[in-house]
């Protein structure tokens, strides 16, 4: 295929989130000259997610305060949008997608941003629980809102201590509702992060007045009238007039998997985000890649991987030679908290905890592999956290002792 | 109402005019390049770094904590660096000229 026909061909992308916007004004910014197509599901104009666990939820914006790109944008960029619409299909061989409005289009390149979809656990009673909500859309978060408004006992069940659960339980508190979050496991954030950010963030929330439990297995929902019980194997129960559900999600792999795509923990892509077809390429939460700082196969779920793999996904069909070699970010805002974390902490040997004298607002927990700086979480404390992230990406054996003490200043070279 | 210049790294000048919001948003709005906001304008991404026209500091005030903790190791940082999500638009930035960081 020459340059020419890439350039002027068709571009579609599956999914108008954070990958799938960011994909289609990156391939404009390459040169991409041919028709790009977003589409989704979701009618709304695409919009930021991470703020709609925050300050989303406590306004009362509309979501045009919260838009990833403006209106005017798309057609500045010829980019067209098509929402509300389903993609039943992909025809690999004739390089179509099919579409639930009965029409077909046809496509050059392909990107699948497709994300994933909250999980709702098979809990007996979730079916016909009243007020019970996921957080991942717009829409979501609108039914919680009317949901806050339209309570008057304002009780609220959290089912998952989480980032969405606990951002959420923040919120709400804020909002005026009696919350509760119940956590399967011992403790909250295990997943994620170290025992100490774990009792951290359940004292946090405790002085906030919101109780956090843990080992709560929930296993049934009794509704009736406008009242939930909330149940769990313990035999303790808790009264909800809303219950949100942050549990974890499904990766939307199912158009892929059908496409005869590879698919392990999410759609296998190479170092440029290129599935098994090289027409084909998979960005965002629904990708399973390969991190060059672990070395090993990942599936992310951040508005970081989601940028970044798009944007590498668009030189790569702009037909630059291009490795998505990012090294993972995230943040999440509870009360007056900002939590930021670079790196993963997936198989820590040892922790080095770092509080500051000078403001016991701070603190930053430094995550080793022996010798090795894998990650760091940082409490309200920026300056740890990019002085972390240019550790990690530089190697470099660190003085542990030296991290720890707080009369030493944070800088790369101090600690080496 | 204040207008605001935006100097991009290609030399473009893009003059824009609001009256509330946060300069990120208006540059994210009307597709400035080298802003990109991409976490929403929560100071947790450093992707909307400007450096204040010096003469012109005294309208957008200096950096906060957090900004200056952000762009530390950035080596395209200096005195007049801001992240502009942390910047309200009010008449008092009338006339403010920005410079794109990236």
């Amino acid at each position: 295929m020459s340059d020419m026909q890439t350039l002027n061909g068709n571009c579609i992308i599956i999914g108008a989130s954070h990958a799938g916007v960011n994909a289609a004004f990156a391939l404009r910014k390459e040169g991409w000259q041919g028709a790009i197509t977003v589409f989704d599901t979701d009618p709304t104009l695409p919009y930021h997610r991470p703020p709609l666990s925050k300050a989303y939820l406590t306004s009362d914006d509309g979501i045009e305060k919260n838009l990833l790109k403006a209106e005017q944008s798309y057609e500045k960029n010829q980019i067209s949008l098509s929402l509300g619409i389903k993609i039943t299909s992909i025809d690999r061989k004739k390089q179509l997608i099919h579409c639930d409005d009965g029409e077909q289009h046809s496509y050059n390149k392909l990107i699948i941003a497709t994300g994933a979809r909250p999980f709702i656990p098979p809990i007996k009673g979730i079916d016909s629980a009243h007020q019970l909500y996921p957080l991942r859309t717009a829409e979501d978060v609108n039914h919680i809102r009317q949901a806050m408004l339209s309570s008057s006992n304002k009780r609220v069940v959290i089912i998952g201590g989480g980032y969405i659960g606990l951002e959420t339980a923040a919120s709400l508190k804020k909002m005026g509702a009696n919350v509760t979050v119940l956590e399967r496991e011992s403790r909250i954030l295990a997943r994620v992060t170290a025992p100490i950010m774990s009792d951290y963030f359940q004292q946090l929330h405790h002085e906030h007045g919101v109780e956090v439990f843990t080992a709560k297995d929930v296993t049934s929902i009794e509704t009736k009238d406008d009242s939930n019980t909330v149940i769990c194997a313990d035999g303790s129960h808790y009264p909800a007039d809303i219950i949100i559900v942050g549990v974890g999600i499904r990766v939307n792999t199912e158009l892929a998997l059908e496409a005869g795509l590879d698919i392990e923990n999410g759609i296998k892509v190479d170092n440029a985000a290129r599935t098994n077809d090289k027409d084909i390429y998979a960005i965002g939460d629904c990708s399973f890649h390969h991190n060059p700082h672990y070395n090993r196969l990942i599936r992310l779920e951040s508005v970081q991987n989601a940028v970044d793999q798009a944007k590498v996904a668009a030189a790569s069909i702009c037909g630059k030679d291009v490795t998505y070699d990012t090294l993972p970010w995230f943040w999440s805002d509870q009360y007056d908290v900002k939590l930021q974390m670079v790196g993963l902490s997936s198989g820590y040997t040892k922790v080095v905890i770092r509080k500051e004298t000078d403001d016991e607002r701070k603190f930053s927990v430094w995550y080793f592999y022996h010798e090795r700086l894998l990650s760091v979480d940082t409490i309200n404390h920026a300056k740890a956290y990019v002085v972390g992230t240019k550790l990690i990406k530089s190697g470099a054996v660190i003085d542990q002792n030296k991290l720890a003490d707080s009369r030493i200043t944070l800088h790369p070279d101090n600690l080496i | 109402m204040a207008k605001i210049t935006f100097i991009t790294q290609d030399d473009e000048n893009i003059v824009l005019e609001a009256d509330s919001g946060s300069v990120m948003a208006l540059a994210v709005e009307n597709g400035v390049s080298g802003i990109d906001g991409d976490c929403g304008g929560v100071c947790s991404c450093a992707t909307c770094h400007v450096h204040v026209n010096p003469d012109h500091v005294n309208q957008t005030g200096e950096a906060s904590e957090i900004e200056k903790d952000m762009l530390e190791l950035d080596d395209n940082a200096n005195e007049y660096s801001r992240l502009c999500c942390q910047i309200e638009i009010s008449e008092k930035l009338d006339g403010l000229i920005l410079t794109v960081a990236n």
